[in-house]
Order: structure tokens, then C-alpha cells, then sequence
């Protein structure tokens, strides 16, 4: 499950005398966290994944409080930037995050986002990164509603802790593990 | 069934009618590129031949050869139900003076095709009446689609961050090698140099 490893929850501290207290940082993420405006920039075939998350079958925003899109991006404070960018789209994906209000996140949906896929050519964006910071990265042509809802959990839990380098969704399991080799490989003449 | 129209063809044209051939129904004439517009008019306007729909224009570059781009149209007729590929080559070795004449004011449909292989291809339209670039941006140098624009060169718009301003690594393991991809591998035409 991505990079989640043990779950950082802000400490709400019960007395008798009815009040809770807590830090107003961990609050304040806290609010963050569970309230993400996303602003969709849909360019490609991600796209359809993208709908797919957000339908009813995986739910995939709207049980995380992001749910609602803003299509301005002075309301929103999450860029999904789903899909290849062109290098003619780059400066209008570089205005819109300039234009968003901190604090504010991006999360790169999908190879072509990501890196700029196979498209290692004159059109494209080899990676939004490449442009304007990105702080969460999925994986996959298209990734899995899993992975993304994935990649969504571990943006919360980078805002729970404050932390602002990027990080990578990983695969809930190692593709190599139970891979039947087919040849002789060198790690079983080692064994 | 319509080798005929490459047989009116060479009777109205003769010596225009560069080359013709035919295979799996498919039939192609290369023409003299002086006589583009003329040719193109006559199969439009023939009530025999009735050209009335264009299908695809576009550019071919082959490096090696003498006029260097094939400019290619493929018609067809719906009432008549036939095709015909339609080719002029154009350009010498350094890719200059590839011009043909538009036959946008024949076929409307041509505009978009014509503006997308100028833009791509660097052949250029005569008396097309508006010959900008339809898929690259106005501040792009070059021709993409030609094998002497090297596979990896971009021209970005927005200035790349650097690693320093980043704060992380940016580059990226290609997927592929530098000479997987394309068939004529990641090479820059004309140069000892593979990338």
C-alpha cells in the first residue's frame, strides 16, 4: 500500500472538562487532508481511468473529501494532472499551478504525466516535473483505481507529516514474486 | 477494376504520367509535380473519372533519393466506386525547394492536410490561402517528420527546471535503448554521430 507504512494520526487528547486539545498545525493539515479541491487536468486516455475511480464503483475521491472539482484554479489546492502533456500545453499547465492558491499539491496520474511515457519525442513532456514541482506519482498506462486511491492515501499522509518531497506509488506486490522462470536464471544457479 | 483509370490517365497525360502501378487493388500513378493541379482538377471534374472525395494528403521523406519528398494524395469516387493514389515527388537532397501547387480551391478538404504537411513535412503549398502551422506551435524551427530533425531534439516552451531548483533527480531511465523505437533507429540523418 504505496509508502504508508504506520498511520500518523493527530492526537486528540479527551478531558473531563469536554474540550479536546491539539497542535493547530495537526489540525489544520488535518482539515486539509480530508478537504482537497481537485482541480482535473484531463488530457488523454488517463482520463478514462480517471472516471472510473471517481464513479461509483471505486469511489475513489469521494471517500478521501476530494471529491469535489473546482474548474478554477484559484479554488482548488490538488492538480490531478491526468494524461500526456504536450510540450504546446506546457505553458498553460505551468499558469494554471501558478494561478493555484498555496498550499497546493500536484499529483501526476499515469506514465505519460509521470515521465512522458514512450513518447520520447519532439511533442511531448518528458514528465510535469519537468515543469512545475509534482509531489505525488502514479504509476501505470493507465494505473489501476487502486494505485491512484494509493497515491491519494499516501498525499494524505505526506500532509499529515508535513513532508513535501515526492514520493512514488509502489505496487501493492512485487510483480517478480511468483514468476515462473521459464529458464534457468542466475539467481537459482546461486541458490 | 480501376486499372481504367489509370489507363485514361496515361491516354489524357502521357508523358505527365511518370510511372503507374497496381497491386492488390490498390492503383498509384506518380505524376510530374508541375502538372499536380492540373491532373487533380481533371480527375474532380471528369464526369467519367468523378474524383469527388479526398481521402489523405500527406508527405514521405526518403533521404536517399532525388527529388526527396513524395507528396501522396488518395482519392476517392463515391458514385463511381474507385480509388486512386496519387504521387508527385518533390525537393532536392537538402530539402529545399519543395513546392507544389495547393488544390485546396478543388477540394476544400485539402486545406487541413496541406497545412498539417507543410507543417510536419516542410513542403510547401502554392497559393494555399492560409499555410501556417496546424499542429506544432508557431515557435517551432524545423520540420518533425523529417529524417534529418533528430528523434530526440525538443523545443520546450517553458523553460525546464533544473535539478538544483528541484531539489530531485529528473532524469529518467529511458524505456528503450538509443536505438530501439524506429525502424531507422535514433540516429540524426547524414551525421557519424547516433545521437
Amino acid at each position: 500500500m504505496g509508502e504508508l507504512k504506520e498511520s500518523r494520526q493527530i492526537s486528540l487528547e479527551p478531558s473531563e472538562s469536554g474540550f479536546a486539545t491539539t497542535k493547530l498545525d495537526a489540525l489544520l493539515a488535518w482539515a486539509r487532508k480530508w478537504s482537497l479541491f481537485k482541480y482535473p487536468f484531463v488530457t488523454a486516455c488517463c482520463g478514462m481511468e480517471f472516471m472510473a475511480l471517481t464513479s461509483p464503483r471505486f469511489d475513489g475521491s469521494a471517500r478521501f473529501g476530494a471529491e469535489a472539482p473546482r474548474f478554477s484554479p484559484r479554488q482548488s489546492d490538488l492538480l490531478w494532472v491526468v494524461g500526456t502533456i504536450s510540450q504546446r500545453q506546457a505553458p498553460v499547465l505551468r499558469r494554471i499551478y501558478e494561478q493555484m492558491m498555496e498550499p497546493k499539491w500536484v499529483l501526476a496520474f499515469g506514465t505519460c504525466a509521470s515521465c512522458g511515457g514512450f513518447y520520447d519525442n519532439y511533442t511531448t513532456v518528458p514528465g510535469i516535473d519537468k515543469i512545475i514541482p509534482c509531489d505525488v506519482y502514479v504509476p501505470g498506462c493507465p494505473p489501476r483505481p487502486e494505485a491512484v486511491i494509493d497515491g491519494l492515501m499516501l498525499l494524505q499522509d505526506k500532509i499529515t507529516s508535513g513532508d513535501r518531497r515526492p514520493a512514488i506509488v509502489k505496487p501493492r506486490e512485487d510483480p517478480l514474486k511468483g514468476l515462473v522462470q521459464l529458464r534457468k536464471g542466475k539467481q537459482q544457479e546461486e541458490a | 477494376m480501376s486499372e481504367r483509370v489509370l489507363q485514361v490517365l496515361r491516354d489524357k497525360f502521357g508523358d505527365a504520367i511518370l510511372e503507374t502501378h497496381s497491386q492488390c487493388g490498390d492503383d498509384t500513378a506518380v505524376v510530374d509535380a508541375s502538372k499536380w493541379k492540373e491532373i487533380c482538377r481533371f480527375l474532380k471534374e471528369s464526369p467519367q473519372l468523378d474524383m469527388n472525395l479526398i481521402v489523405d494528403l500527406c508527405g514521405v521523406d526518403y533521404p536517399d533519393r532525388e527529388p526527396r519528398f513524395e507528396v501522396v494524395l488518395h482519392l476517392y469516387s463515391i458514385p463511381k466506386r474507385h480509388r486512386l493514389r496519387l504521387k508527385a515527388r518533390v525537393g532536392d537532397a537538402e530539402g529545399e525547394g519543395a513546392e507544389i501547387e495547393s488544390i485546396t480551391d478543388i477540394w476544400p478538404g485539402a486545406n487541413w492536410f496541406e497545412r498539417e504537411t507543410f507543417d510536419l513535412m516542410g513542403v510547401t503549398f502554392k497559393n494555399h490561402p492560409d499555410l501556417r502551422r496546424i499542429l506544432m506551435y508557431p515557435e517551432f524551427v524545423g520540420h518533425p517528420l523529417r529524417k534529418d530533425y533528430a528523434a530526440n531534439k525538443t523545443q520546450p516552451l517553458v523553460p525546464y527546471r533544473t535539478e538544483s531548483e528541484a531539489g530531485v533527480p529528473l532524469e529518467k531511465l529511458a524505456p528503450f535503448g538509443a536505438d530501439e523505437g524506429m525502424p531507422f533507429g535514433r540516429k540524426v540523418w547524414g551525421t557519424e554521430t547516433d545521437r
